[in-house]
């Protein structure tokens, strides 16, 4: 029962044998000989495309492929960059994180649905062998209930790290983050108490064929809560340091996590522990005529469409990783876009008051950015629908979507 | 009502108690009874009629049912050897369109998640057989049989689950969203279905007629909060509403021991009586929910069932299954308590059909199934077009002026 391999199954939930590191080698090398009926049913990326390729993770410069790399991070402490590193996927960096955090702080605890097994996405994998059943369980399928009890524990100085197993499930618990958590600080006043221990991790976005309950990013519903800290970490490294940083925070912390990234993003990873700073975006690539501001996975998109943009162009694009969606930094936005002048605002959540809405109208409140701004700040995003069983992959920002704003931007 | 739900629970063990004094050798052993799950434990008392259309009664085991604050229901049951031809017939084509799933799953042209009732087939339908088509439906994402059994076809059940525009809900929901008329889906959120059964419940009774709402969830689910705040409000309302927790023993990968802190899910409705129902046989199955039926319909309230059953695959179809239980375990309930082969042998054992004509049913429902899953192949995906991309959104005629796309180009106009 409590065999770590018990769940692995689930943890291959998108596809039959082999997840989403299986399904994207599969893209990446032609299409086998499908017949044309199937050939492009759900997610397979279009023959003889030029912009919407597979995602190359193992090229990307979003990833650290080198010890070097990784430790010449200049967020990282100094301690850690004399450090050594570990090749890690997504969810084993968040193992690391948890590890770290469970190892470091007898009151952090991780629960959820299945997270003694290691979970759905393997993310809990040995936790519970390691440091006991008693800190770390799993709960009955209770949304509202593990939220609502991580609260609680954390308003007793707990540090509860509580994984809602996708995020299309949270809703039940949506109360609880709103009405409880965010809010506890300010209800308690005088006793000083809050949820501020919290931390809620859930898996995000598009997978390929997830359909409606299995592909959403709803993190804008959680921008709109003062009090909640929202964040979306981009690739390995980057996710067992906001993680660490979420659970050390004093305020509740909502990750998501993209799960599309979970197997598919390796990079070199510090082994230290390390805290990469909240509510402070990161300048992944300097430019000087557009800025491209985007969080989680549509970066390695953003990535693909600048670079051909700057070949065939012969402009310079700057990439902005947001990170921390709320409250998040203006301050960096603010400044690059003063530079540059232009402003592309990618995610992969659907469009209709997004985070992208609130970055464009956030630039054009600032009169000093306002006033430099050269065209209308440009939106890529998912389609206001739901997203369908079928085509998810045309649901979602791709290469070529973006790679065509970043001209229009630029023509304006 | 709220007095009487006390006085109810409160009388109760008074009652046990004094019945065990009155009688004690056969009562205790009687309290202390669980449910079997033996798929052929019924009998006949009386010979088979030669008709296939007159009624005869079978008599089900003593061990079909448990109650709580609740009389049993008539463990005589009248039948026909028409409707047991059906019944049988109705889930030899449940499992043959689950194995046909199973079957398109692994050559990957069903994509996504993907959950099979294969070993559950005597819930749906001994439901279906107990209930009218007017009465309705809403289980969780286990569904397939349901949809079927409610009147969906197998090529659109099948066409659904391979993403084709003729499928049950246009190709766009797959595995878990599926609907046809008396059946509000397939929900993929564990426990959501729990309160809308409980409002369709209520439009029953708001709307008159004798109808009922039959509204299945998990033992997982049954630990959701929504699924009790449903109780309170049917038994609140007295609304025609037959809550059903389907037991197949495991939610995922966890035991209900592992999950719940009362494992007797039809006890859970507290001040709802509840009804364990034998869910490996049909016979129970449909004696217990026409009960039920006639229970709630006459205005007595809720009630919760429990349909002990069993799942031979796992959660879904990446899940072997095999990983929280012995795979003795399953053969075991394979091999001795399937309800297809336990209807089967009732079926031979009292002369309701020769070994001959059932190997004909076997045969046609299986040809049955591939033709529907042939067609099912064959049907053309969604057009990919914006029409079709932003349909079902809003009301069709008042829609907004338009919905956005990803860019401000894909913005879609739909006055045209």
């Amino acid at each position: 029962m409590t065999s770590p391999s018990s769940l692995r199954a689930f943890s291959k939930a998108l596809a039959p044998r082999g997840a989403s590191r299986r399904l994207l080698r599969a893209a990446s090398s032609s299409i086998p000989a499908l017949s044309p009926a199937h050939r492009r049913s759900y997610s397979t990326h279009p023959p003889n495309a030029k912009l919407n390729l597979p995602t190359d993770y193992s090229t990307t410069p979003l990833l650290a492929h080198s010890p070097h790399a990784a430790l010449g991070n200049p967020e990282l402490p100094p301690e850690v960059r004399n450090g050594t590193t570990k090749r890690m996927n997504l969810f084993q960096a968040v193992n690391d994180a948890l590890s770290i955090a469970l190892a470091e702080d007898e009151s952090v605890l991780v629960f959820g649905e299945d997270v003694a097994f290691g979970g759905v996405f393997r993310c809990t994998g040995k936790l519970a062998e390691t440091y006991g059943g008693d800190r770390v369980f799993n709960t009955p399928l209770t949304e509202q209930g593990i939220l609502g009890f991580a609260i609680g524990a954390a308003a007793q100085g707990m540090r509860p790290v509580a994984e809602i197993q996708f995020a299309d499930y949270v809703y039940p618990a949506f109360d609880q983050l709103v009405n409880e958590a965010a809010k506890f600080r300010y209800r308690d006043g005088a006793c000083g108490r809050s949820a501020g221990g919290l931390t809620v991790r859930m898996p995000c976005g598009g997978v390929g064929h997830g359909a409606l309950y299995h592909s959403q990013s709803p993190e804008a519903l959680f921008t709109h809560i003062p009090g909640l800290r929202v964040i979306m970490p981009r690739s390995p490294l980057q996710a067992k340091g906001l993680l660490l940083a979420a659970i050390r925070s004093n305020d509740p912390c909502v990750i998501l996590e993209p799960k599309i990234l979970y197997r598919a993003a390796v990079e070199q990873v510090p082994t230290g522990a390390y805290a990469l700073p909240l509510s402070k975006a990161e300048v992944l690539k300097e430019g000087s005529d557009v800025t491209v501001v985007s969080y989680g996975q549509p970066l390695y998109k953003c990535e693909a469409a600048l670079r051909q943009a700057e070949k065939d162009l012969g402009v310079s694009v700057e990439l902005i990783d947001l990170r921390t969606i709320y409250p998040w930094d203006r301050e960096t936005v603010f400044r690059s876009v003063r530079k540059t002048g232009r402003c592309l605002v990618v995610h992969e959540a659907m469009v209709n008051a997004g985070v992208g809405a609130e970055v464009a109208a956030a630039i054009q409140e600032d009169p000093e950015t306002f006033l430099r701004l050269e065209a209308p700040v440009a939106r890529v995003a998912g389609f206001s629908i739901h997203t369908p069983l079928m085509y998810e992959a045309f649901n979602l920002p791709d290469v070529a979507r973006i790679y065509d704003n970043i001209k229009k931007v630029l023509e304006y | 009502m709220f007095s009487r739900a006390i006085r109810l629970s409160r009388a109760a063990p008074l009652r046990a108690a004094a019945a065990a004094q009155r009688a004690p050798a056969v009562v205790p052993i009687a309290a202390r009874r669980t449910v079997t799950t033996n798929a052929a434990s019924a009998r006949v008392e009386a010979p088979v009629p030669e008709s296939d259309n007159e009624p005869f009664p079978i008599r089900l085991s003593d061990e079909s049912f448990e109650t709580y604050e609740l009389d049993p229901p008539p463990y005589t049951l009248e039948v026909t050897k028409k409707q047991l031809k059906q019944m049988y017939y109705d889930m030899v084509v449940v499992r043959q369109m689950e194995m046909a799933a199973d079957r398109l799953y692994k050559e990957k042209k069903i994509r996504g998640f993907c959950h099979l009732s294969t070993g559950q087939e005597a819930v749906a339908v001994g439901i279906e057989h107990a209930i009218e088509k007017t009465d309705d439906v809403i289980t969780s994402y286990r569904c397939h049989g349901f949809a079927y059994m409610r009147g969906g076809t197998v090529r659109s059940i099948i066409g659904e689950l391979l993403g084709r525009r003729e499928g049950i809900a246009y190709g766009k929901g797959g595995s878990m969203h599926m609907f046809a008329k008396g059946f509000y889906g397939g929900n993929g959120i564990v426990g959501a279905q729990v309160p809308v059964g409980a409002g369709l419940a209520f439009a029953q009774k708001y709307t008159g007629g004798k109808k009922a709402t039959v509204i299945l969830y998990g033992d997982g689910a049954s630990n959701q909060g929504q699924v009790f705040e449903a109780f309170n409000m049917a038994k609140l309302w007295n609304l025609p509403a037959l809550f059903g927790c389907e037991n197949n023993k495991y939610g995922m990968g966890t035991s209900a021991a592992r999950s719940s802190a009362l494992t007797d899910y039809y006890k859970r409705g507290q001040y709802i009586p509840g009804l364990k129902v034998n869910g490996m046989d049909v016979l129970a199955v449909k004696a217990a929910v026409q009960y039920g039926k006639k229970w709630t319909v006459e205005d007595n309230g809720p009630l919760v069932l429990e349909y002990v059953t069993y799942r031979y695959g796992g959660h879904s179809m990446s899940d072997p299954g095999t990983t929280y239980r012995t795979r003795e375990e399953i053969q075991r309930m394979r091999s001795t308590n399937d309800p297809i082969a336990g209807l089967k042998q009732h079926i031979l054992d009292w002369g309701v059909a020769a070994e001959d004509e059932l190997k004909r049913i076997d045969k046609e429902a299986r040809s049955f199934v591939n033709d529907e899953v042939a067609a099912a192949e064959a049907m053309p995906f969604p057009d990919a077009t914006p029409k079709i991309l932003f349909e079902d959104i809003y009301v069709h005629g008042t829609e907004p002026q338009f919905i956005r796309g990803r860019t401000t180009d894909e913005v879609f106009y739909f006055q045209q």
